[in-house]
């Protein structure tokens, strides 16, 4: 198990009501974490139409996760 | 030398000033892409609108952008800004203008950064409309 800090944006952010929080976790990789918070939370966007940071760094849903490591999960985009 | 400029303000987007940072002397051909808070989507009438965006991630994602876009299509320079925070309609809420020797390259490289900047950016839009509800939106159901 791990300790890493899950964040949150724009309808993610109002679904958890909380733009961050810690987790323990068993999860492996990013998409790992994504299923085990949008279970938790109900998001409703498929893993795939949305996007992962790792430390400030895009990332793809199949990257490690490490101890200490901030995750960001980003919704759909929709800039322009 | 090529250039690049990607920035994510809060401020009004100043389209006089940035266009001229594109001028070069090799350069016979300037593009530009604005895209504007309109009123009216998916059959409801938009009051206004506000962006959020991870800064550090759409800053660097959109400074490679550019650059791939100079690279592909030879630019001479290229420079977008996006707004964040509340917009009215009408409001410039992202701006893109490169130059290039010629007019192919230049209408070709502005529309790949505008596509690009639109897919990859963390860039959130939440629109308010006229009934008091809001709602966000994203690039798979935005049309434009």
């Amino acid at each position: 198990m791990i300790n890493v800090t899950a964040k949150y944006f724009a309808v993610f952010r109002e679904k958890t009501g909380k733009e961050s929080e810690v987790l323990l976790t068993s999860a492996a990789t990013a998409g790992d974490l994504f299923t085990e918070v949008a279970t938790r939370h109900l998001f409703s966007d498929p893993m795939l139409r949305c996007k992962v940071a790792i430390n400030d760094e895009l990332a793809g849903w199949d990257s490690g996760i490490s101890e200490g490591d901030i995750v960001l999960f980003f919704p759909p985009v929709a800039g322009g | 030398m090529s250039r690049s400029n990607f920035k994510i303000t809060n401020e009004p987007i100043d389209i006089a000033i940035l266009n001229q940072t594109l001028r070069d002397d090799s350069a016979g051909a300037y593009a530009s892409f604005e895209g504007w808070v309109r009123n009216l989507n998916d059959g409801k009438n938009v009051n206004s609108l506000d962006y959020e965006a991870h800064g550090v991630v759409a800053t660097s994602e959109g400074e490679k952008i550019l650059i791939e876009a100079i690279d592909r299509y030879k630019l001479v320079a290229a420079t977008s800004f996006h707004r964040i925070g509340h917009l009215e309609i009408g409001d410039c809420a992202v701006w893109v203008g490169v130059s290039a020797q010629h007019r192919g390259p230049a209408f070709d490289g502005c529309r790949y950064i505008i596509d690009e900047l639109k897919q990859r950016l963390p860039i959130w839009k939440k629109e308010h409309y006229q009934d008091g509800d809001s709602d966000w939106i994203n690039c798979l159901t935005a049309k434009d």
